[in-house]
């Protein structure tokens, strides 16, 4: 019996060959994107946590509020429809890559378009809003929804800003597949979560 | 920028330590990406902010000891300033000690050594995390420089008394505190995703997972931990900074807001954030048990399985932080009950470093002491909170002094034992000269000893019903209690022999430093990598040809049939 424990003891300190192979299952840069998005994951599910409370503790006649406009639901459906696209374009330009950096550009850049015109009319919607009364201090309503949206619109625009120079270096031939990886990953991030965001606040 | 390192890991540093660039001492000591710097910068930060932090309590005890007094070297205090100091001592304590040095100075300056990398997979981004860091430093200083003072509406702002200036009188402080909280997080969210990248995957060749020394695994959980609970918290931050600043009512019942909803998203990180500081403690306690018992690590995997599962416990007992603030009795029962369980697997943590030490050749030397006080310690303030955690007994003791002593049991040992335990073990890797052990011990007795002279007493004044954050207890009929005041003033004592006897360690950290006996590669005979290479190592850990290969668990003390009673990781045989 304690022959055979001590036969134990050895083959667990004895490895496999140790290898010089690098163990990344996941690239530095993806990995480290993938982390990051978690942590943004849980900044809009407290976002959207916080303001189902608020919602759930009104009574029902009272969101939205009477008296305060209502969302332009189609108008944002259509605009859902635009990123949703620049989604699809930039997993086009991913697939496109491994043809040659130049060959990525098009549709990185039809992205890029869609996404700007997604932020500038989602900016054009909040003038008309603020116009007819909806604004951050009017009710709680006003409130959650420019949070929301808002804190969207800064993920949409600072990854717009990021991929803007990273489009640069992408043509330049700089930038390197798992940076690019990383970078598409950020934007996908941006647009999955938006229908979700439009369906929590809009419908 | 031109600075001089490499982005990618797989450049190493080979072409660098033959080039030897000098560098002047702004860019070597301000601008670097050496992973050992950041650490240092870090720790010195964090020791820095535990004097401005530690000097707070000294300024109340003695209001609360002598009321009314001119409290030396600070003069008299108005409520107000009262109000400042104990919310700030909370938030440094928490945010700008326990953090940065047991996570991101001992996870920046031991995670590439123990794992046998050159340095962190994004130096640059590390560099950045201390460089917002400091910011936040630089803010919640500032706090306390603008009209009003600083922040006064305790370190949990709970709403609407954090949110309206007309309650907390501080209306600069408030946003300048939120601010420099939220700074502190993006620090350390960028540090955490380095952290676990770093650990996936620039291990040395062989190391296998249950190869990692255990402080490299604690301090990865703590960082997911981190990650996955701050979020909510940042939600939170924003919505309060938008009441205080532009009139919206996120969390003001009269306008349709929820105050409680504030509690929630912030104890959904706070909870969480209690085993973010724990963890990485436990894990300095292992490593220095282990090697000063000369015994392995018993239950290697327990500990660890243990500690994910804490991990994810800690999601779910939040809110035995609200047992009294109105939320629904049958909620409360199934707090009552994942906080309970909650002590399991820490207490099991717990025995199995006992379980190490058993039959082990026990050395006791300064990090040992410093390890086992944390054990004794931290099973006080385990068992005190059980009453805590439990709804019936919390609605008693909620808000008293019980509870300031029941997580100071807690935090004392992790954030202020656990620092000193991994300081005095790693000392002579970090500087290359050892501590001095007289001195070293003398300051544990006095300290160890002191830590209970400040908080027997108040866990005695909380359950003789005593409420915290009083400023003048002689200010409310029903609050006066003459009999009580010796001791507040024995544990007003206490603490100040507790400072005091921390200029002891200042002393020797920094007389060591320059002064102490060099120290060789393994002073302590460890087995795990950071003891293979130089002390202090050079830039890029080892030399590039030379980074180690692994061939064992970290903790091989003791192996029979050879010559010595320890078997580092990178020999082969």
């Amino acid at each position: 019996m304690a022959g055979t424990m001590s036969e134990k003891r050895d083959l667990r300190l004895i490895h496999p060959a140790p290898t010089r192979e690098q163990r990344q299952i996941v690239p530095n840069e993806v990995l480290g994107m993938i982390l990051f998005i978690g942590a943004e994951v849980m900044l809009f599910a407290g976002l959207i946590s916080a303001y189902a409370v608020v919602r759930a503790g009104m009574p029902a006649d009272a969101w939205p509020p009477p008296g305060q406009p209502r969302l332009p639901i189609a108008f944002t459906g259509f605009n859902t429809l635009l990123l949703l696209a620049s989604g699809g374009a930039m997993w086009f330009g991913g697939r496109k890559f491994a043809e040659g950096a130049d060959k990525a550009v098009p549709p990185v850049l039809a992205s890029l378009g869609l996404g700007a015109a997604f932020v500038a009319l989602q900016g054009y919607e909040w003038a008309n809003l603020l116009g007819e009364g909806l604004s951050m201090q009017s009710s709680p309503y006003g409130s959650f929804f420019y949070l929301i949206v808002g804190t969207h619109a800064v993920h949409a625009v600072a990854a717009l800003l990021v991929l803007s120079v990273a489009t640069l270096r992408l043509r330049a031939g700089e930038l390197t597949e798992h940076a690019f990886t990383a970078l598409r990953a950020f934007w996908y991030f941006v647009v999955l979560i938006w229908p979700f965001l439009y369906w929590q606040v809009y419908l | 920028m031109s600075e001089p390192a490499s982005t990618h890991h797989a450049h190493g540093h080979g072409a660098h330590d033959d080039h030897h660039h000098e560098e002047n001492f702004f860019l070597k000591y301000f601008w670097s990406t050496d992973h050992k710097v950041i650490g240092m910068q870090y720790l010195l930060t964090g020791m820095f902010m535990a004097l401005f932090g530690g000097f707070f309590p000294y300024v109340f005890r003695m209001q609360l000891a002598f009321p009314g007094i001119s409290v030396p070297f600070y003069g008299v205090v108005s409520p107000t300033e009262y109000n400042a100091l104990v919310t700030n001592h909370g938030t440094v304590m928490i945010f700008w000690v326990a953090m940065p040095v047991l996570i991101a100075a001992f996870g920046n300056y031991l995670i590439p050594l123990m794992i046998g990398a050159d340095d962190m997979v994004f130096p640059r981004l590390n560099r950045l995390s201390y460089q917002v860091f400091a910011v936040s430093v630089v803010v919640i200083i500032a706090s306390f420089l603008v009209p009003q003072g600083g922040f006064g509406g305790a370190w949990t702002a709970y709403p609407p008394l954090s949110a309206n200036p007309d309650y907390n009188l501080t209306p600069w402080g408030s946003t300048l505190w939120l601010v420099a909280v939220a700074l502190e997080f993006i620090a350390f969210l960028i540090g955490g995703i380095n952290f676990i990248t770093t650990a996936m995957n620039s291990r040395a060749p062989g190391m296998r997972w249950s190869d990692v020394p255990m402080v490299v695994w604690m301090i990865c959980i703590a960082s997911i931990l981190f990650m996955a609970s701050v979020g909510p918290l940042m939600a939170g931050a924003v919505m309060l900074a938008f009441d205080q600043n532009l009139g919206t009512h996120f969390f003001d019942p009269k306008a349709g807001g929820d105050p409680i909803l504030w509690q929630h998203l912030f104890w959904f990180f706070g909870h969480p954030e209690v085993y973010v500081v724990l963890l990485p403690a436990t894990g300095i306690v292992a490593e220095v048990i282990t090697t000063f018992s000369r015994k392995k690590l018993f239950g290697y995997k327990t500990i660890l399985y243990t500690a994910i599962g804490t991990g994810v416990l800690s999601f779910f007992v939040w809110a035995h932080h609200q047992f009294i603030a109105g939320i629904d009795p049958r909620m409360a029962n199934v707090f009552t009950v994942t906080t309970v369980l909650i002590s399991i697997p820490i207490a099991e943590m717990m025995f199995l470093f006992i379980a190490t030490l058993y039959g082990g050749s026990i050395r006791f030397k300064t990090p040992m002491l410093w390890a086992l006080s944390f054990i004794a310690l931290f099973m006080i303030g385990g068992v005190t909170g059980i009453p805590l955690g439990a709804s019936g007994s919390d609605i008693y003791l909620h808000d008293s002094y019980y509870v300031i002593a029941h997580f100071h049991y807690t935090f004392f040992p992790i954030a202020i034992i656990g620092s000193f335990t991994a300081l005095t073990y790693w000392f002579p890797k970090m500087f290359g000269r050892m501590m001095n052990e007289t001195l070293g011990q003398v300051h544990f007795w006095i300290t160890a000893i002191a830590v209970n002279g400040i908080f027997i007493p108040l866990f005695v004044l909380g359950a003789a019903g005593q409420h915290r954050r009083i400023y003048n207890y002689n200010h409310f009929a029903q609050l006066s209690t003459p009999d009580l005041q010796a001791l507040r003033i024995l544990a007003t004592v206490s603490l100040v022999i507790l400072l005091l006897a921390q200029f002891l360690f200042l002393f020797n950290f920094f007389y060591s430093m320059f002064f102490g006996e060099k120290a060789s590669k393994n002073p302590w005979k460890g087995c795990t990598l950071e003891w293979t290479t130089e002390s202090p190592p050079g830039h890029g850990n080892w030399p590039a040809d030379q980074l180690p290969t692994v061939y064992r668990g970290p903790y091989e003390y003791g192996v029979e049939g050879r010559d010595e009673d320890y078997w580092p990781q990178n020999v082969p045989n």
